[in-house]
């Protein structure tokens, strides 16, 4: 395979987000956690640029880094004494680490040709493999994004529905918040 | 650039990354060394107005006033406390430069000077700028100290505030222009600049860009009695100094961004033609924009939290969302005009969409204020019925409990150097 | 090409810090080093620190910070909506109308049980 910049890319931001992803699991002190996962959400922005997506990209830093990572944050420093503890490994893993072999298996079996192999064939999303010839991609521009959200033909339904769902995300969150005030 | 290194004879590949390299190092440094200037003018202009001479010793007027500054800083002691957390400790002041400087990068400086024209400009605005929030959380958290980080936490629960009227007076230049790209938004304001088809947006944009900086009115963040300089107060030397070059160099670029996008950025006579012009032109624009911020910096006196809070989720949060409704709807009900003319032909076709929308936007305000005046004279109605109770020994404070705090004025001290 | 534009913002990412870092290194180097037990210590204008740093901070900020990343998520449906608005017939902008006027809710709601007062 040859080495291009984009692949370079890659190898750094997969490298980010893994690293990071890691981290975020192994570190002892929670806020260097919320750190990392900073850091690993960057590495998805990043890819998000690779695949021309360079609005999600920018959704990625804002929503996820600006507000969510922030969220986090206070978070953390609403539970008292947090800090002191020493966040070990819990009595979950073995459950997760399932979790993530069954789906590391799904990905394998659905987006490379070892599905084929193995289940028959036209199992697998059909990718390029390097011997093809890379099909023609339409990208997807962020006014096509607006029309879809607000023609009828699109998705204005789904688009609606969001708002509701950010609607009572927003009332609940007031409601635990203040639940000790007895509103 | 990239030009260049291929005709050097370097694998395109290479070229691209090199040349994308010089160009980044020649743009990101002279917008660095800008602060040296406006830090002069700043000082200078701070003067002024207090009625002072301020700078004059170094150079014609003080100008080079900003080098001996930066030698000494130099010269003073790095001091990495004891209990710091060090790495957010120590990373914190290179995100918050390096988080500003990034927005220079979709800067449009002449019609064929730009960085880069991405497709998404404006929002790459936005998320780079939410990226100092991250640098003052891990200040605050990383100094270990009490008042860095209630200074932090307060500096973050203000910013974040303030991005979302940002956001909805940023979406109206969007929603008029139809292109998140900044090229696209100085294009459009070839007839009429923005700032007269929307002047409210364009108030909301900079005071809450204002905000989002952190100055005065709204520099309480870092407010000296209190919280003794907020989340920077364990810093020193180059490190502190950090964190007044990033803000030096924001403030800047918002007044950049702003005549960008609301003053017709490069926009001018000949400017399409002779790209100097167009520099020439958003230099000037944008200080005056800086001028005014320094006015506003100087007159104004500090915000209380409280109102500070209750100023942006009661009043303009609701006026900016109002703004961008009210103009979306005159924007999709009107009739795109045939734009296919020379200049005055499109400055006439264009003349009642921008009418109409000029209207729209001065009623929001006119009416938003008159509910505010409303407001603030129930208020000292309120006020007054207080003081005049406690002049007679009713003591009302006591009595009426959860009112009594708001009832306490106090007025900020102002800001100084 | 897009992705040509983006190599150029890979680059500023690059460069951008090592601007911080130059003045700060140059610093460290050029700067005389003579700590002290008093200089080290946490600045509390001269008062001995007492308690813990990592305390605990009030419900409000978080209660901003949900708001605030609700409005962040609906900004972010926005922005697509107003760049295709001007291309798109009215029906368009009511969809808009009726996606925000949904939030407002929510932010009478918040109003309302005074999850926007400063205490």
């Amino acid at each position: 395979m040859e080495l291009t910049w984009q692949a370079i890319a890659f190898f750094i931001f997969s490298a980010l987000t893994l690293g990071g992803g890691f981290a975020v699991v192994t570190q002892r002190n929670i806020f260097h956690a919320a750190l990392f996962l900073m850091l690993s959400l960057f590495g998805t922005a990043g890819l998000f640029v690779l695949l021309i997506a360079p609005f999600l990209a920018a959704v990625q830093v804002l929503v996820y880094i600006g507000a969510i990572a922030i969220l986090v944050l206070f978070a953390i420093m609403l539970t008292r004494r947090l800090m002191g503890l020493t966040i070990s490994l819990n009595q979950q893993w073995p459950a997760a680490a399932l979790a993530m072999l069954v789906l590391f298996g799904v990905l394998l079996l659905v987006l490379t040709p070892v599905g084929d192999d193995i289940l028959g064939q036209n199992w697998s999303a059909n990718l390029p493999t390097d011997g093809d010839t890379a099909p023609e991609v339409t990208y997807i521009t962020v006014r096509e994004i607006g029309v879809a959200f607000s023609t009828q033909n699109g998705f204005v339904l789904p688009f609606e529905i969001v708002s509701l769902l950010l609607t009572s995300a927003l009332i609940g969150a007031i409601v635990v918040a203040r639940e000790d005030e007895a509103i | 650039m990239v030009g260049i290194f291929e005709d050097l004879g370097f694998e395109a590949g290479l070229a691209a990354v090199l040349g994308n390299l010089v160009g980044v190092v020649v743009l990101a440094t002279v917008f660095l060394l800008l602060p040296i200037f406006t830090i002069w003018v700043e000082r200078k202009v701070a003067a002024r107005f207090q009625n002072r001479i301020g700078p004059n010793r170094v150079g014609p007027y003080g100008i080079l006033q900003s080098f001996p500054d930066v030698v000494k800083l130099l010269g003073k002691e790095l001091i990495l406390p004891r209990n710091v957390d060090k790495i957010p400790y120590l990373l914190s002041p290179i995100i918050m430069v390096a988080a500003v400087v990034l927005i220079v990068a979709v800067i449009p400086l002449a019609p064929t000077i730009i960085g880069t024209d991405l497709s998404i400009g404006a929002l790459y605005f936005v998320s780079v700028g939410s990226l100092t929030t991250i640098a003052i959380v891990m200040a605050g958290w990383g100094s270990n100290n009490k008042y860095a980080l209630l200074g932090a936490f307060r500096t973050v629960a203000q910013l974040i505030s303030y991005e979302i009227p940002l956001v909805f007076s940023l979406l109206i230049p969007i929603l008029l222009v139809g292109s998140l790209s900044m090229q696209t938004i100085v294009e459009f304001q070839d007839t009429y600049w923005i700032i007269f088809y929307v002047p409210t947006a364009a108030v909301i944009f900079l005071v809450s860009n204002i905000a989002e900086i952190g100055r005065a009115p709204f520099d309480l963040i870092e407010a000296e009695s209190e919280l003794i300089a907020g989340y920077m107060i364990e810093y020193s030397g180059m490190a502190f100094a950090m964190f007044y070059l990033a803000e030096f160099l924001h403030a800047f670029l918002v007044a950049v961004i702003f005549s960008v996008l609301f003053l017709g950025g490069w926009q001018g006579p000949l400017a399409q033609d002779v790209p100097v012009l167009g520099i020439a032109y958003l230099t000037i624009k944008s200080f005056i924009v800086y001028f005014a911020m320094l006015w506003v910096r100087m007159t104004l006196p500090r915000f209380r939290i409280d109102h500070l809070m209750a100023f942006n989720w009661k009043f303009l949060v609701p006026v900016s969302i109002v703004h961008v409704l009210v103009t979306a709807g005159i924007w999709s009900a009107l009739p795109e005009p045939d734009l296919s003319g020379g200049w005055f032909a499109r400055l006439g076709e264009e003349f009642p969409r921008m009418a109409l929308n000029l209207v729209a936007s001065v009623v929001i305000a006119v009416v938003s204020l008159r509910l505010l005046r409303q407001y603030a004279e129930q208020e000292r109605q309120r006020l007054s019925e207080v003081t005049a109770m406690v002049e007679h020994k009713q003591y009302p404070l006591a009595t009426t409990g959860q009112g009594a705090q708001s009832n306490v004025i106090v007025v900020g001290t102002g800001s100084g150097d | 090409m897009e992705l040509g534009q983006w190599a150029f913002v890979a680059a500023f990412f690059v460069v951008a810090p090592l601007l911080p870092i130059a003045p700060i290194v140059l610093n460290r180097l050029l700067a005389p080093s003579r700590p002290s037990e008093t200089k080290l210590d946490v600045y509390e204008c001269g008062v001995e620190t007492v308690g813990d740093t990592w305390g605990q901070i009030k419900v409000q900020y978080y209660l901003y910070a949900i708001i605030f990343l609700v409005f962040d998520v609906e900004m972010v449906f926005l922005f697509p909506w107003a760049v295709a608005l001007g291309s798109l017939d009215f029906s368009a902008y009511l969809a808009g109308l009726v996606f925000v006027f949904l939030l407002v809710e929510g932010l009478v709601y918040a109003w309302r049980k005074g999850a926007l007062e400063w205490n």
